[in-house]
């Protein structure tokens, strides 16, 4: 049933040249210290080892579940369910004009997707030290493979989005087009932080407990459950240095096509890719270390 | 002159150990040391700071290899030979000096890394040959010959978690063996899955050495296998290159520690090697060959002779002497006891010494212990030594075979004749996965 593996990439189909490995090059090991830039060849050369874990990730979170897919779907169908009647009826929290369910489930795909990112990317090295010790790889594939079962579960929650959209007859508006851009911006917050937390767990085992905790406490600096316009105009650019917080209130404006708030967006990307390169850098000055604290 | 595939410069690796500690630190550690850190400073000012040591796993280690060549890396454990392995191949980052490598690295320092349970067979196999460093379009290539090599054709389908042991080895050690870096780095992988199967990897190694002109680098205790597959070999000792050379010479340096002091006669008066609860009684031990000469060392088959010195007892009827010989992980493997003997020990008064004559068992060669126990006739031991001494079995192809012997195949030789003959009816042994 899985023979898809064997079927050729798209990266590797368009280059006819025979299996070589061009001129004898020369590699030097010596040891280093501070900040170490990123070895961008090495990954664009081992690009393909990428794809190999992030399919195995994949493949693995669904082989091994009863439900397979059907968790990306109950999953955030259930939270929705709970915030809604928690939030929405009791708490009356506001909705700006949509129904709380929908206004909700807008704001819980992409905090699932970046949640599940820095769960998942967090705990990877320290769940398989082998890839650490027994090997050497470009580790940065490991935490970052963990986002692709993330995008999967995206795409299923999306369906599922579009189903209550019907449901609730809420229209979308050409702002959709802008969904890939927040999703990436998603992607690349969630991969900053990820990264430093997974390097943070490799050297200091017990950090794994303040994950959980973090991931809570942040999905109550996020705009998820409350529309920004609910936060004091003069405290929204502090609150936009959440990059989920721009990206939330991103992701409602390009689905219902209420106004953008640009400065909050503007704010929040820049943040995110503060924070991929924050992460980024973090990893490449402890990797050199893995292997000895591991 | 060609240039060197691998050249090391000076290569060391500093650990730092922690006393009391274990391995891993925690965030926790990393406040409290904040915390105290003036206060330690205070102490090691004083000099009286000893939590931590420093520990060098590898040494100024310098060497070159050339293209082609396959090189065996031996010592003792512990001797710094998975480390200098590891910097090799980039896991850890040396403290010191340089390394320069020429062409593509593949490490294989365990079978199977990155192997999923989950997943089938086929798709381990890219997930395995893509992790060791494998290009797709290779993997493709090979995709039959390491289905074929593995042997496991009709579980290409399955689920790894449900393979036997040796078909996940097999599968494993497949796809290693289908590498094609110039330089491939090999520890102790070898030392798995069945004698047929072993046979079946040496064969391979050599050829990948010999035919594709690749430069390997192969750790092993197995001296019969790196006489076997490597012609050079590099000896170290306790993190320090001691002696490089063509592999037979190397090994046999290793075989026979030429370490001043160690004689073969060992002086258990204040041993450190005793427990503090036991008493003084056994205050020398001798090894000696057929010709009554201290030794090392003892060929498979050939006699020794131990002598034990025994400080004045208070009159002890027939006491019990042991001689326990245990290998380099520390498992017994056979002993020597006076009360096994047809003629058991006469009474001992006095100062005096007792002696055993027994053959060395064929044993897998290699370095072995010895404990000496002495208990009244019956009772608890009151005097046991551990280690009081050693001797190395030789390997001298008392197998009279080609192929190297593994010591998971078992710690005694046995020299056996094969032979094959037709048989009445043909009998299909299929093991089924269940």
């Amino acid at each position: 049933m899985s023979n898809d593996i064997a079927q050729p990439l798209p990266t590797s189909a368009a280059a006819p040249d025979p299996v070589d490995k061009g001129p004898i090059r020369e590699m030097v090991i010596r040891p280093r210290s501070g900040w170490i830039a990123i070895d961008w060849r090495e990954l664009w050369e081992a690009r393909e080892l990428l794809y190999f874990l992030v399919l195995r990730d994949v493949k693995v979170r669904y082989k091994q579940t009863v439900l397979g897919v059907a968790w990306a779907v109950l999953q955030p169908f259930f939270t929705m369910l709970v915030f809604t009647v928690i939030f929405g009826r009791f708490a009356k929290i506001p909705s700006d004009g949509l129904p709380y369910a929908v206004f909700v489930f807008a704001g819980l795909l992409p905090w699932t997707y970046f949640s599940s990112n820095i769960s998942q990317a967090s705990m990877s090295l320290m769940n398989q030290q082998s890839l650490l010790t027994k090997i050497y790889l470009p580790r940065v594939f490991v935490p970052a493979a963990s986002v692709g079962s993330g995008l999967i579960d995206l795409l299923v929650a999306f369906v599922v989005f579009a189903g209550m959209m019907v449901f609730y007859g809420v229209g979308v508006g050409p702002g959709v087009l802008a969904l890939p851009l927040l999703v990436l911006l998603t992607t690349a917050a969630s991969l900053g932080v990820g990264l430093a937390l997974a390097a943070l767990i490799v050297t200091y085992r017990d950090f794994r407990y303040v994950v959980p905790f973090l991931v809570q406490s942040w999905m109550y600096l996020s705009p998820v459950i409350y529309p920004v316009s609910m936060v004091p105009p003069q405290w929204q650019p502090l609150l936009a240095l959440n990059p989920m917080a721009g990206i939330i209130d991103g992701f409602r404006s390009a689905i219902f096509g209420l106004p953008w708030n640009f400065t909050t967006l503007s704010v929040s990307s820049f943040s995110s890719i503060i924070l991929l390169i924050c992460g980024l850098y973090y990893f490449r000055r402890t990797e050199r270390k893995f292997a000895d604290v591991a | 002159m060609t240039t060197p595939a691998i050249k090391a410069e000076g290569i060391s690796k500093l650990y730092r150990l922690e006393h009391g500690g274990h391995g891993s630190k925690t965030f926790r550690d990393l406040l409290t040391d904040m915390a105290t850190a003036p206060l330690r400073r205070f102490r090691q000012i004083r000099g009286s700071d000893v939590s931590m040591e420093d520990f060098w796993a590898v040494q100024d280690v310098s060497f070159e290899i050339q293209p082609g060549e396959v090189i065996g890396v031996i010592g003792r454990n512990g001797a710094g030979k998975s480390t200098l392995l590891k910097i090799l191949s980039r896991i850890v980052e040396p403290t010191r000096g340089q390394v320069t490598l020429r062409g593509r690295v593949a490490s294989l320092l365990e079978v199977g890394t990155g192997f999923h349970p989950e997943l089938t067979g086929r798709e381990n196999i890219y997930l395995n040959g893509s992790i060791l460093g494998m290009k797709k379009r290779e993997i493709d290539a090979q995709f039959d010959e390491i289905v074929a090599f593995a042997e496991i054709e009709r579980f290409l389908d399955t689920p790894v978690k449900r393979y036997s042991s040796g078909m996940y080895v097999r599968l494993a050690f497949a796809v290693a063996a289908h590498l094609q870096p110039e330089i491939l780095i090999v520890d102790e992988v070898l030392a798995v899955g069945d004698a047929d199967f072993q046979k079946k990897c040496l064969g391979k190694m050599r050829e990948v050495s010999k035919g594709e002109g690749r430069t390997v680098i192969f750790v092993s205790h197995n001296m019969g296998a790196v006489t076997t597959l490597c012609s050079r070999a590099l000896l170290l000792e306790r993190g320090a290159l001691v002696a490089e050379g063509p592999s037979s010479e190397v090994v046999d340096r290793y075989l026979v520690p030429v370490s001043a002091g160690v004689t073969g006669a060992y002086d258990l008066r204040d041993t450190s090697a005793r427990a503090d609860n036991f008493s003084k009684i056994i205050v020398a031990a001798r090894v000696l060959d057929a010709s009554g000469r201290l030794t090392l060392t003892a060929a498979p088959l050939q006699k020794i002779r131990i002598e034990l010195d025994l400080a004045p007892l208070a009159s002890m009827r027939t006491p019990m002497i042991d001689i326990g010989f245990n290998n380099a992980r520390g498992e017994r493997i056979f002993a020597v006891s006076s009360n096994l003997s047809p003629t058991p020990l006469g009474s001992v008064t006095g100062a005096s010494t007792a002696s055993v004559t027994f053959e060395m068992p064929p044993l897998y060669p290699g370095r072995y212990e010895f404990d000496v126990g002495l208990m009244p006739v019956s009772g608890r031991y009151i005097d046991y030594v551990t280690p009081a001494g050693q001797i190395e079995v030789l390997h001298d192809g008392y197998l009279q075979s080609p192929y190297p012997y593994f010591v998971e195949m078992g710690s005694v030789l046995v020299r056996s004749r094969w032979a094959t003959h037709p048989s009445e009816t043909k009998q299909e042994v299929e093991k089924e996965v269940s």
